[in-house]
């Protein structure tokens, strides 16, 4: 029979930048004894595009391009965080009409991103046909964006001061189908499926657990901390855009480990349907750029037909926003978790500074600290539900 | 609550943290490098207002000034939901700062950005390596003096040691 | 394959009769790899999913492994620290092979020109069909892939590829 030595081998098993899942560029070295993990490093950086250094170039309205491919699953967020920190700093605030526009796209990205989160998460377990029905889903919310702002993924809605265009006619009755229909279907498709299927249980249930307190040392937020015990959603400690009025809950996990994680991006899927049938209910009348002359583009029928718009529509094009000399720091809770946006300013029409805290940076460091001790086919299931989205990890 | 912070943490630390005027209704002090240490020991254990969140720790480059580069710190507290931000300001001749992981796990990565994209030192922690761009890199681009479209490509892929057995970083000097 | 390299095989009748069966087995069952690094890996994605389904065309079975594709489909931004992974997985993956650059990005850098980007894959390898967009609609990838289709019905075991020139 086989003896047991003394001298043991450790392996090291480099899980290369390309790799059978569906997460993109991420390398983790992994020492390996048998199956166990003793030692797992991430390393990051295969998506650096050069976001900060390439927004000092550009002028304030022609970064939030840019902001879209952040976290790339949800773009709309992102463009909605940068512009709320620009106009921090310009000391203006949108009207209402905007603030609900805004958290209704905001929620409706929240949704898709926990879907390709859960749907890509459960292909890496084996489990297929949820991947389908949570994509079947995202086309259906693609059309709305689409019809909203023309592009499915890399929408650049929000512009500083309000949005691109208001809401097309027939885009709230749509979304009412969409919200009602379809997407709370498959949710419960992919519940009844998961939820207590013995292979799904036995696989995430006590995999990858962290407490709350090293959670939050770690710098964790969004799902990952509520999936620890901690009960911190930015929409409830620091509310913006009338979140306070909003009845929704916070899902908060318990054992903090993937099937928790799991089971809080399903349950805020279905607070997030919650917030935007309110915010559908009460949308409010009105224009949704701010009235300010320095800010605002004018009307497109005022700029063919008056003399003094097209020179300020050319001015506003070419100079851009100018906004006082200082700095701010604005979050927003996104998808992941907290996502701040600190830009520095010198009165100059370009940034100075633009650093972006994503969320899943400061989740992916820990995951040394997760993953020590599991099985090498654990360690799929945990990257899976920490959702780490290369593009906003690396910028 | 956040006035009571912003005096204890200048009547405990006088001299050294200098409250910078409001904009916005935000809270930033500059804080001198040596003591940097200490006032995040007593923000971390404020009663009260305990600001366990490290939310971002990032670098700016001022190359006008005589101290050219700046860490920031922003820290927030889940009880008393306030953000407060630290600015250490460092010279170019020695851009050292010592680092707050033994205070907060976050600042791993964080810390190791700021050196890759800066230059910026932090003592004691355990692996500063680069982490966005590949350890062949010469330079710190976000610097201001980096010209944005200077290539540098990588001539292989690099495996840290771990083909020797070895992962680096343990240890190992970091390069800059 | 090897029997390219018969002379017997690249007689003329024999020739056209092996052109149209091996092209017709290549075309209909393409094995993609997605190097799937940035947004155009979702848009990718959305393509194999249930709406704009790829199976469709054959191209269902995706292999994340080079030795068992036969199409490399880049998606998204290749930086400079991510280049000689997808030189390396380039040169694993089996002939004959096929590249898609996806994306503005993989075609000519897109919106990022800066220290860290690859302006184009074609740098670092050959590319046989470039699809524009930022990121370009689902049926565009479909249209390039059946442009991919279309190029390897016009190839022939004459070829000098195929003789290992």
């Amino acid at each position: 029979m086989l003896e047991q030595t003394e001298q043991k081998e450790w392996m090291v098993l480099n899980i290369g930048p390309a790799h059978p899942t569906m997460h993109g560029t991420l390398r983790i070295m992994v020492k390996l004894d048998g199956e166990t993990i003793l030692e797992a490093v991430p390393e990051i950086g295969y998506l650096h595009r050069g976001f900060e250094k390439g927004a000092e170039q550009l002028n304030y309205q022609q970064v939030i391009p840019l902001t879209d491919r952040l976290n790339y699953c949800s773009a709309m967020m992102n463009n909605v965080g940068y512009c709320r920190a620009v106009e921090k700093l310009l000391g203006i605030e949108v009207p209402r009409r905007c603030q609900y526009i805004r958290v209704i796209v905001s929620e409706l990205s929240r949704i898709i991103d926990h879907l390709v989160c859960i749907g890509a998460n459960l292909v890496d377990l084996g489990a297929l046909t949820p991947f389908w029905y949570c994509f079947r889903e995202r086309e259906y919310v693609y059309e709305l964006l689409e019809a909203l702002c023309g592009a499915r993924l890399t929408t650049s809605y929000t512009r500083i001061g309000g949005l691109a265009h208001d809401l097309p006619a027939d885009w709230v009755k749509r979304c009412r189908k969409v919200m009602r229909e379809n997407l709370p279907q498959a949710i419960e498709e992919v519940e009844t499926l998961i939820t207590r299927n013995r292979i799904f249980i036995d696989r995430t249930q006590g995999v990858g657990i962290i407490g709350a307190e090293e959670a939050l040392n770690y710098g964790f937020t969004g799902p990952c901390l509520r999936a620890s015990g901690v009960a911190f959603d930015l929409r409830k400690a620091d509310p913006y855009y009338d979140y306070d009025k909003f009845d929704f809950e916070i899902p908060v996990g318990r054992n903090g480990d993937t099937y928790d994680r799991y089971l809080v991006r399903m349950e805020e899927m279905r607070q997030s349907l919650r917030i935007l049938e309110q915010a559908l209910d009460g949308l409010p009348e009105g224009p949704v750029n701010v009235q300010d002359k320095r800010i605002t583009l004018p009307e497109k029928e005022k700029v063919y037909t008056q003399f003094g718009s097209l020179v300020r529509h050319i001015k506003l094009i070419v100079d851009g926003i100018v906004p006082p000399a200082g700095e701010v720091y604005s979050a927003t809770e996104a998808a992941n978790g907290v996502l701040g946006f600190y830009i520095v300013s010198d009165g100059t029409k370009t940034p100075y500074r633009i650093k972006v805290r994503p969320p899943c940076f400061a989740v992916y460091q820990a995951l040394p600290r997760i993953a020590r001790g599991n099985l090498i086919a654990d360690l799929i299931a945990i990257i899976g539900s920490l959702n780490i989205i290369a593009g906003e990890l690396d910028r | 609550m956040s006035t009571t912070v912003a005096q204890a943490l200048v009547e405990r630390f006088p001299g050294d943290i200098e409250p910078l005027p409001a904009f916005r209704d935000e809270e930033a002090f500059v804080v001198r490098k040596e003591r940097l240490l200490e006032v995040c020991r007593f923000l971390f254990d404020f009663p009260g207002s305990a600001f366990e969140l490290l939310e971002d720790i990032c670098g700016v480059d001022y190359p006008g000034r005589q101290k050219r580069f700046e860490a920031v710190y922003h820290l927030y507290s889940l009880q008393a939901r306030r953000r407060i931000r630290l600015k250490v300001p460092l010279e170019e001749s020695d851009p050292t700062v010592p680092s707050v992981i033994g205070i907060w796990k976050a600042a791993d990565w964080f810390e190791r950005e700021a050196f890759d994209q800066y230059g910026i030192r932090f003592e004691g922690h355990p692996n500063l390596r680069r982490i966005l761009n590949h350890e062949e890199f010469v330079g710190h681009p976000l610097r201001k003096d980096y010209p944005i479209q200077k290539r540098q490509p990588l001539s292989k892929p690099t495996n840290f040691g771990w083909d020797q057995g070895v992962p680096a970083g343990r240890g190992e000097p970091a390069r800059s | 394959m090897g029997i390219e390299t018969s002379r017997l095989f690249r007689a003329e009748p024999v020739a056209k009769t092996l052109d149209a069966i091996l092209n017709w087995c290549r075309a209909y069952s393409l094995w993609p790899y997605p190097f799937g690094t940035a947004c155009c890996a979702i848009e990718f994605m959305a393509v194999a999913a249930s709406h704009y389904d790829i199976s469709r065309f054959g191209a269902e079975v995706i292999r994340f492994s080079p030795r068992q594709a036969d199409l490399l489909i880049v998606s998204g931004t290749i930086s400079q620290k991510m280049a000689p992974v997808l030189r390396k997985i380039y040169d694993q993956i089996c002939e004959p092979k096929w590249v898609i650059a996806h994306g503005a990005c993989a075609s000519s850098g897109g919106i990022y020109n800066n220290y860290c980007t690859v302006q184009g894959i074609d740098t670092l390898i050959p590319v046989d069909v470039y699809i524009p967009g930022c990121p370009p609609t689902p049926e565009a990838l479909l249209d390039g892939i059946l442009q991919i289709m279309k190029i390897i019905e016009g190839e022939s075991v004459r070829d000098p590829k195929y003789r290992g020139q």
